[in-house]
């Protein structure tokens, strides 16, 4: 492992950036505006496969900041499932119908449900941390199987939502569910850019280069792992929560391992370094998928898989390593 | 009495082909780390081609036990060829990297499997009942059990023990055992750690491939058996310790006694069981049961 000094200058990895905030939100900013006037042109398919990507990268970017710490969730399933059924719930059984709303309620109980385990979590690494987090959502996918309350393995429908007291109308519902999607992934982008950049955004990187030394310099460094499991589980809940208003429909395949595969695989093509990468991975994942999907329709798992490989031998530091410099590593 | 009795028997025919699939997963991941989501894969190559031998065997006239060795072969021909073919062509260019990222690797090699096997044998289902009356049956107390079951139990057994005493007791073991403690160290003392590598990861193919081929008289050969293979040898290897015989062993009776007890007492609980135990073994020994403590990097 490369030694890191920690009082080294700008070059170092864990110095604070150079790009100035106000270019970050701007560039963030005119992603979606571009994305938002963009979606009145697009078809029908391509908005529901950005929304949907969109929806997704949301999770990953969680599996990103736990990967900044150096540990990866192989779980995120069910976070994703989480917000995903309570979204559902709220708008089937307590009849609140607003977007924001349920995709707030579903971040919030997935952090909630995840919060209890996060310090359990804290003290695991690499593989074990993977595998654990692997339990969980599998346990979780067993209780939604047996579930017959939740629709059991066939899940169940959600009506269409509201927002903001308005009722969508039918030509539009796809487009504004996508409006809301992007807008929600760009504020949560904007806010994982200035978590990242934060004193405990860099303790986290630092706990992933060395954890001894973080503790002897006085950072604790379970507490850091903690606070970003609960904030993955909350990008998760939120993105389970918009994928089930666009998909209409939930089961509990969301919480299957290999949905989080997906996930984990996204963060990989992403990377670490870049949050918006995360969200250009998601879309090439939903892109490859889908076109493979379309023209090889019983083969796409393959020509997932060898686009996977390929991203990691040719691309080990994740697409974000394109556009950001290696640092003093 | 009698349903625990059924309740230990049922757990103990899980738990005997659970260890040999998870025995080849431990073996792999002690020797190459990496811990394989495509183990499960080659449980169902090794299921279905021993569908296809069966039904050869059956083409050819043999006799019915002549079905075992052809289960058997098939399980060989799975080593023999997939498994030098995976690891050299592919894995070999991602040794030494992130262990999260191997898996990942074994992630698109379980989906890309997963077609493969599509595509040879079709979308429907396999069904390789011949061998499975090849014992009759024996009954204990008033409940009738199926010879084969203790059959399987007897084939964990042996294969437990052969793979103990290849790794224990004869020179190549050892040469093993140096290049999982060290490979450097190994490689500079003259050894091939590369053809160690094959060689690890052929016989864990194997076994993965020869529970495949054992169990598959038991359940219908069809897309989808890897998937919930690997996450259940998963369990197993978690619970006893990644990289652990003994532990490969008391994992498997462990998940194949909670599974059976759940299946018996409360069905909707089966998947869950395991679960709930791997995690809570895990909140005890973070490590698993078996695993050596290791020493940090400071």
């Amino acid at each position: 492992m490369a030694v890191i000094p920690f009082s080294s200058g700008p070059s170092s990895s864990l110095s604070r950036p150079s790009a100035s905030p106000w270019r970050t939100l701007a560039l963030g900013l005119g992603c979606c505006a571009t994305l938002a006037v963009g979606g009145l042109v697009m078809p029908k398919w391509l908005t529901f496969l950005i929304t949907m990507a969109a929806a997704n990268g949301l999770v990953s970017l969680g599996i990103v900041v736990l990967m900044r710490g150096g540990v990866v969730s192989f779980g995120q399933g069910m976070v994703f499932a989480l917000g995903g059924y309570t979204a559902a719930l709220v708008f089937n059984k307590l009849g609140f119908t607003d977007a924001l709303g349920l995709t707030l309620a579903g971040g919030t109980l997935a952090a909630l449900v995840a919060a209890p385990f996060a310090p359990l979590l804290s003290r695991y690494r690499g593989i074990f941390f993977a595998m654990l987090t692997l339990a969980l959502s599998m346990v979780t996918y067993g209780l939604l199987m047996k579930l017959d309350m939740l629709g059991g393995s066939d899940g169940f429908n959600l009506g269409r939502p509201t927002l903001l007291g308005y009722a969508l109308p039918d030509a539009q519902v796809g487009y504004i569910l996508y409006l809301l999607t992007i807008a929600m992934a760009t504020v949560m982008a904007l806010l994982a850019r200035v978590y990242f950049d934060s004193t405990r955004g860099l303790i986290t990187l630092a706990v992933r280069e060395n954890e001894l030394r973080v503790e002897y310099l006085g950072g604790s460094v379970r507490q850091a792992m903690v606070i970003n499991f609960i904030l993955a589980a909350f990008c998760g809940g939120l993105g389970g929560a918009l994928a089930v208003m666009a998909l209409g429909h939930i089961d509990p395949g969301f919480s299957f391992w290999t949905t989080s595969g997906e996930f984990v695989f996204v963060a990989i093509l992403a990377g670490w370094q870049s949050v918006i990468a995360v969200f250009v991975a998601s879309t090439a994942l939903e892109v490859v998928r889908s076109f493979s999907s379309s023209y090889f329709p019983n083969t796409w798992q393959l020509a997932l898989g060898l686009f996977l490989l390929f991203v990691i031998r040719f691309l080990p530091r994740g697409i974000g390593s394109l556009w950001i410099k290696r640092g003093a590593r | 009495m009698s349903s625990l009795l059924t309740i230990l028997i049922d757990g103990l025919t899980y738990a005997s082909w659970l260890f040999i699939v998870a025995l080849g997963l431990t073996l792999v991941f002690g020797v190459l780390k990496i811990l394989n989501i495509a183990h499960g894969s080659f449980y169902a190559l090794g299921a279905y081609a021993a569908a296809s031998f069966v039904g050869w065997a059956a083409t050819m006239k043999w006799a019915p036990g002549f079905t075992l060795v052809a289960m058997l072969l098939a399980a060989v021909a799975v080593a023999a060829v997939v498994a030098p073919l995976t690891e050299r062509g592919l894995l070999r260019f991602f040794y030494g990297r992130d262990e999260v990222l191997l898996v990942l690797v074994t992630y698109a090699m379980f989906l890309i499997m997963e077609d493969v096997t599509k595509l040879i044998w079709g979308a429907n289902p396999y069904y390789v009942s011949e061998p499975y009356g090849l014992f009759g049956n024996i009954d204990i107390g008033h409940q009738t059990y199926v010879g084969y079951d203790f059959v399987l139990v007897l084939l964990a057994a042996v294969v437990g023990l052969v793979v103990w005493w290849g790794l224990n007791r004869t020179r190549q073991g050892k040469i093993v055992l140096a290049v999982i403690h060290s490979s450097e160290i190994a490689a500079s003392m003259g050894v091939n750690v590369s053809r160690v590598y094959m060689l690890a990861f052929s016989i864990g193919i194997f076994l993965a491939a020869l529970g495949g081929a054992f169990t598959a008289p038991m359940i219908s050969v069809q897309p989808g058996v890897s998937v919930g293979v690997i996450i259940v040898s998963f369990a197993v290897v978690i619970i006893g310790g990644l990289g652990s015989i003994e532990g490969a062993a008391l994992g498997a009776l462990i998940v194949g006694l909670a599974r059976s007890l759940a299946v018996h007492l409360a069905p909707v609980a089966e998947l869950f069981s395991i679960y709930c135990v791997m995690a809570i073994v895990l909140m005890f020994r973070p490590e698993g049961l078996f695993q050596r403590i290791q020493s940090r990097k400071i």
